[in-house]
C-alpha cells in the first residue's frame, strides 16, 4: 500500500478549518483570531523549513551533516531543559548539566537503537537518525527537566534535613540519596503513564503516522514498541545522570551542602 | 580539640582550645556569628585554617569522619524521615530510650511521626540523635531555647556528666546562667570575632 501523497488543493482545503475558528473568534468576540493567524502562519512556516531542511539533509547522505543537525537539534533541548528550574546552579551549571544529560543519553538511546534494531544502511542515514534523535531528544528533554527541578527544589526546602545527616557524619551521597531518588523517579513517571496508557488512551502519534503513511498496523506496532522502549530507557539515563551530575555540582571536597552555588532566577 | 586560625569571608578569624571534658559557651546577640563559628568548626561552610581533635588534623581526615567526631546539633533541627525511629541507627535505639527517660521524654517518642513532635521535644531528640553516636566534641546551637526550666536542668545535668566523661563541648546559648551551671568558660562573640566575657 502506497501513502495518499497530499496536494498543496487538499491543504488549502483543511484550512478552511481555520477560516471557520476565525470566524468563531469574530462572531464570539474570543479575541484570538489575530494569535489564530499568526500561529498558524508560524506553524507552516517553521514545517516548511524543517522539511526542505531535512531534504537537503537527506539528500547529502553526510555523516558530518547528520551530527551537525543532531547537535543542534540536541543543544536547543539542552537550553530548555536548563532553563526551567526556579534555581540556577551558577553561571552556566544548569546548561552542563542538561547539555550533558540530554545530549549524552539521546546520542547513546539512538545510537544503540541505530545499529542493533532499525540497522538502515549505514547506520548513520539520516533518514532514519535526524527523526529517531528528534523523539528521542523530546521525551529525554521532559525526563531531564523534570528530575533536575524536582532536585534543585527538594535540595533547597529539605536543606536542613540534608544538613542534619551531613552534621553526624553522613557522607554527601548518604545525605542526598532520599532526594536523588525522588528527583530520578519524577523524572521516569511520565514514561511510566506513557507506557502503560499506549493503545489504550491514546493511539501514539508516531504508530498513527506510519499506519496513515500506509504501513501495515502490526508493522507500525512493533516500531512503536521499540520506540516506547528506546524512550524509557533515554528517559531514565537522562534523569540518573541529570541528577548524578547536580548533586556533585552541589557539593566540594569536604562534602558540604554548598546551597550557595544556587542563586535563584 | 584546638581550633587555629578559622575563618570565613564573614567571620573570624578565630583560635580556639577546648580540652576534654571542658566546656566553651559563646553568647552574643543573633547574627553575631555563633552559628557560623560552630558550622565553620563542623565544616559545614567553606573556611579556612586548621583545627586539630587530640592532635589529628581536620584537614587529614575526611569530613564525614570529622563530623562524626564533631557534631554541630543546629538551633533548627532537621529531620530527613516521616518517622522519628529512622533517625536513630538500629544499633543504638535502647541507647535513645535510656536517654529519652532522663531528658523527661516517654520512649515511644522514638516511635512516633516527626510532625506530632513539639519543638522542645525535637530539640531533645536531635541532641539523643548525637549523642548516641558517642562524639569526642559537640558543638550545640542553643540547645535549650526551646525548653521550659525542668526540661533545662535535665539536659544540663546530662551534658555534666557527659563533660566529667570527656566530653569536649563547645555552645552557643542566650541563656545567662548557663555557662556558670556548666562550668563552662565564657567568649563573647561581637561582629564575627569572639572575645573574653
Amino acid at each position: 500500500m502506497t501513502p495518499i501523497l497530499l496536494t498543496p488543493r487538499d491543504l488549502a482545503i483543511s484550512a478552511l478549518l481555520l477560516v471557520l475558528d476565525a470566524a468563531l473568534s469574530l462572531a464570539l468576540r474570543l479575541g484570538l483570531h489575530r494569535q489564530l493567524g499568526i500561529a498558524a502562519a508560524r506553524m507552516v512556516i517553521q514545517l516548511l523549513v524543517v522539511g526542505v531542511i531535512l531534504r537537503r539533509v537527506f539528500a547529502a547522505a553526510s555523516p558530518a551533516l547528520t551530527l551537525a543537525v543532531v547537535m543542534l537539534m540536541a543543544a536547543i533541548a539542552a537550553r530548555e531543559v536548563a532553563a526551567r528550574p526556579e534555581q540556577r546552579l551558577g553561571r552556566f551549571g544548569n546548561l552542563a548539566v542538561a547539555g550533558s544529560a540530554v545530549a549524552g543519553a539521546a546520542c547513546l538511546t539512538a545510537v544503540f537503537a541505530l545499529t542493533t534494531a532499525i540497522r538502515p544502511m549505514p547506520w548513520y542515514d539520516p533518514r532514519y537518525a535526524v527523526p529517531l534523535a528528534g523523539i528521542i531528544l523530546g521525551n529525554v528533554l521532559n525526563a531531564a527537566s523534570l528530575a533536575l527541578d524536582a532536585l534543585l527544589g527538594s535540595v533547597v526546602r529539605e536543606r536542613a534535613a540534608v544538613e542534619a545527616q551531613l552534621a553526624l557524619g553522613a557522607s554527601f551521597g548518604t545525605a542526598m540519596a532520599r532526594l536523588a531518588r525522588q528527583a530520578i523517579r519524577r523524572g521516569m513517571l511520565p514514561m511510566i503513564n506513557q507506557m502503560s496508557a499506549a493503545g489504550l488512551v491514546t493511539l501514539p502519534g508516531i504508530m498513527t503516522g506510519q499506519i496513515l503513511a500506509g504501513l501495515e498496523p502490526m508493522e507500525a506496532v512493533k516500531y512503536q514498541i521499540l520506540l516506547m522502549f528506546l524512550l524509557a530507557g533515554g528517559g531514565a539515563l537522562a534523569s540518573v545522570v541529570a541528577v548524578l551530575l547536580t548533586v556533585r555540582l552541589l557539593t566540594d571536597a569536604r562534602q558540604r551542602l554548598r546551597l550557595d552555588r544556587l542563586h535563584p532566577r | 580539640m584546638r581550633l587555629a586560625g578559622l575563618r570565613s569571608a564573614l567571620a573570624g578569624p578565630f583560635d580556639l582550645v577546648v580540652g576534654h571534658g571542658e566546656a566553651v559557651a559563646i553568647s552574643g546577640a543573633s547574627g553575631s556569628g555563633k552559628s557560623l563559628f560552630l558550622r565553620m568548626v563542623a565544616d559545614l561552610d567553606p573556611n579556612e585554617g586548621e583545627a586539630w581533635l587530640d592532635g589529628r588534623p581536620r584537614a587529614g581526615m575526611r569530613a564525614p569522619d570529622w563530623r562524626a567526631r564533631v557534631i554541630y546539633c543546629a538551633a533548627e533541627s532537621g529531620w530527613w524521615d516521616s518517622g522519628v525511629g529512622a533517625h536513630f541507627p538500629p544499633g543504638q535505639r535502647v541507647a535513645a530510650a535510656a536517654l529519652a527517660g532522663r531528658l523527661g521524654l516517654t520512649a515511644d517518642l522514638l516511635t512516633t511521626e516527626v510532625a506530632r513532635l513539639s519543638s522542645g521535644e525535637r530539640q531533645r531528640l536531635a541532641l539523643i540523635r548525637a549523642l548516641v553516636r558517642a562524639p569526642a566534641a559537640l558543638l550545640l546551637d542553643e540547645p535549650t531555647g526551646a525548653l521550659d526550666p525542668a526540661g533545662v536542668a535535665r539536659v544540663e545535668a546530662l551534658l555534666a556528666e557527659r563533660l566529667r566523661a570527656g566530653l569536649v563541648l563547645v555552645l552557643a546559648t542566650h541563656d545567662p546562667g548557663q555557662p556558670a551551671r556548666l562550668g563552662a568558660r565564657q567568649r563573647v562573640m561581637h561582629a564575627g570575632k569572639l572575645e573574653p566575657a
